[in-house]
């Protein structure tokens, strides 16, 4: 038997903030630049409207987060969303910031993943 | 008025509805039927039987005939087409009036349509291939309850497919051991757990138990996650009475969705409950048990593809469709064609995957396709680039059989989920390269990599993934 198939224990809990997911993406490891570089790719090749939300940990489960200004509309260029992301999570270092793709075709959101987690 | 005497006897059905001539109208309701007509009648012959016998004809004439404009409510055949190396089967196109069918029921379209005529003498077998609703017809019908935005909205879910579970074994658990086994699936990462099909109120585990132990399971795990879940709580019930009671405890329980048979229980109780939960912003999951009986033999019962038109006419906001990975191709292209008919406004016509007319659905919402059964996280690259984002895929051994349990297995669900879906809008080919996209992600979760080693690499068939692409 492998290694790995010894039983482990899959730890969550109430108590313990380390618990708690945030939707797509979320149980991969935190995104660096480079990898949220391609996904921003792929939100702007599908013509989506990026836009940037931030809220308090405890309030991840709402559905509306604070916007950080407006949704970018028309925006191409990968570095101004990457520095709006960057801008929204230094003006508010202890919230998560999420990253959206409005997809006005569907009425949906093509993209949405947290991008900045507390902490991480 | 008419200048027609009247003439007893039986006459030829090709007489009055047989008319090669016909051009059908944008209001018709059309059908396509698959006939092997019995020795000794012709192609022509049988499909105006089909049509006489599907509207309004009888084997022989009647006086009252003559009282009514048959030239306005009759159906029509308009087209045979040989089927393709089959020598005795044809295709047999017929046009209806929209005026032969009540507005918003299906109940009465699949009466007419797959009644009387398929246990009619003059054809050996008979299936109904495909119905193109006018969208006259479409918009009498109230369709999903919710259907997929409103559900990714109320759900939180966006960006990705949403994932399942069936709860097994499915008969047997009592009924708090049933809500630990959901539990735990929902807080390793699941969105959704799911009642078996046959789990209704037996004795070993009453209705209202279940909801009970079920609501605690979903609520803590949503909790602890931070995560909306659900389960899809069965309501399919013997009585419609009874199918209601137990739709409204589930609201009762807060629960954001339910399930029902739309097949077994029938099509006025599910349009029923479609309804109870369009008012009640309670999602509706469908399972399909009886499908396989009418829509297995090639050459009588009634297509898939029809029955999954009827559903989202009747209601569901979502709807099992088979998984389509490991089967051949034909099945793969067929299965492809239905779930288009589940979320797309307009589906056109496309012989190669079985799609005889243009499906236009108007305003009416789409619903998701449930990929279920026999799946495990090594089919999760394939089932990533067949279905895309707007489908629920559920593990159910896949998830329960995972060798640290049921929290484990829906992590490694879960991860292997969100890194085909980061593959996918990277651009790579993640059905090519999903053992190195599985593999890369096995590093930071030992659930996945303990799911890897305990199911066996499936073989990805290039073949048919480059054959797809080309047609999309």
């Amino acid at each position: 038997m492998s290694k790995t198939l010894k039983i482990a224990d899959y730890r969550s809990s109430l108590d313990d903030p380390a618990s708690r997911k945030y939707g797509t993406f979320s149980y991969l490891p935190e995104m660096d630049a480079a990898r949220l570089r391609k996904q921003i790719e792929h939100m702007i090749a599908k013509g989506w409207i990026p836009a940037v939300e931030h809220v308090e940990a405890a309030r991840a489960g709402d559905d509306y987060w604070y916007m950080w200004k407006l949704p970018m509309f028309g925006e191409k260029a990968i570095d101004r969303i990457l520095a709006a992301v960057a801008e929204c999570h230094e003006a508010w270092p202890g919230h998560l910031v999420r990253l959206i793709g409005y997809d006005n075709i569907k009425q949906s959101q093509g993209f949405s993943a947290v991008v900045h987690r507390p902490g991480g | 008025m008419s200048g027609k005497n009247y003439t007893a006897g039986v006459k030829e059905y090709r007489a009055t509805y047989w008319d090669p001539n016909y051009t059908p109208r944008d209001t018709d309701l059309l059908a396509c039927f698959k006939v092997v007509p019995q020795a000794g009648v012709d192609a022509e012959e049988a499909a105006a039987a089909v049509a006489a016998e599907s509207s309004t004809g009888t084997w022989t004439t009647v006086w009252t005939d003559l009282l009514t404009d048959l030239e306005h409510y009759k159906g029509r055949a308009y087209r045979i087409e040989k089927v393709p190396g089959q020598a005795d089967a044809w295709f047999a196109f017929v046009a209806y009036p929209l005026d032969l069918f009540e507005e918003g029921s299906v109940v009465n379209v699949i009466t007419s349509l797959a009644g009387n005529v398929f246990g009619f003498k003059a054809v050996r077998s008979l299936r109904l291939e495909d119905v193109r609703f006018p969208i006259a017809y479409v918009t009498t019908c109230g369709g999903p309850p919710h259907g997929i935005q409103v559900e990714r909205d109320i759900m939180n879910k966006y960006g990705r497919a949403m994932l399942g579970c069936t709860i097994k074994p499915k008969l047997g658990l009592s009924a708090k051991n049933y809500g630990r086994a959901v539990y735990e699936c929902l807080r390793g990462g699941l969105d959704f757990t799911k009642d078996d099909e046959n789990v209704n109120s037996q004795p070993f585990m009453r209705w209202r138990q279940r909801f009970d132990f079920v609501a605690e399971a979903v609520h803590k795990a949503a909790a602890e996650t931070g995560e909306r879940k659900g389960h899809y709580l069965n309501v399919t019930a013997p009585t419609v009475e009874e199918m209601y009671k137990r739709a409204e405890y589930a609201k009762e329980l807060r629960m954001p969705i339910i399930m029902h048979d739309f097949l077994t229980a029938g099509f006025t109780a599910h349009t029923s409950l479609a309804n109870w939960c369009r008012a009640n912003g309670v999602l509706l999951h469908v399972h399909r048990a009886l499908h396989a009986v009418l829509d297995r033999n090639p050459n009588h019962g009634i297509h898939f593809r029809v029955l999954t038109k009827m559903l989202r006419l009747s209601g569901g906001d979502h709807l099992h469709s088979g998984t389509v990975v490991g089967k051949l191709e034909g099945d793969r292209e067929a299965t492809l064609g239905w779930i288009d008919m589940m979320r797309e406004r307009f589906v056109p016509e496309n012989r190669a995957r079985g799609i005889f007319f243009d499906q236009d659905w108007g305003h009416m919402p789409g619903l998701f396709p449930v990929a279920s059964g026999g799946i495990h996280v090594w089919h999760m690259p394939a089932l990533v680039a067949i279905f895309g984002d707007d489908a629920v895929f559920q593990f159910g051994g896949g998830t329960l059989g995972h060798p640290w349990g049921n929290a484990a297995g829906a992590a490694a669900n879960r991860v292997a989920l969100e890194a085909c879906t980061e593959a996918r809008n990277q651009g790579r080919d993640v059905e090519r390269e999903g053992k190195d996209i599985l593999t890369a992600a096995a590093k930071h979760s030992p659930e996945l990599k303990a799911a890897m080693e305990t199911w066996k690499e499936i073989r990805f068939e290039f073949d048919t993934v480059d054959k797809l692409a080309a047609q999309s």
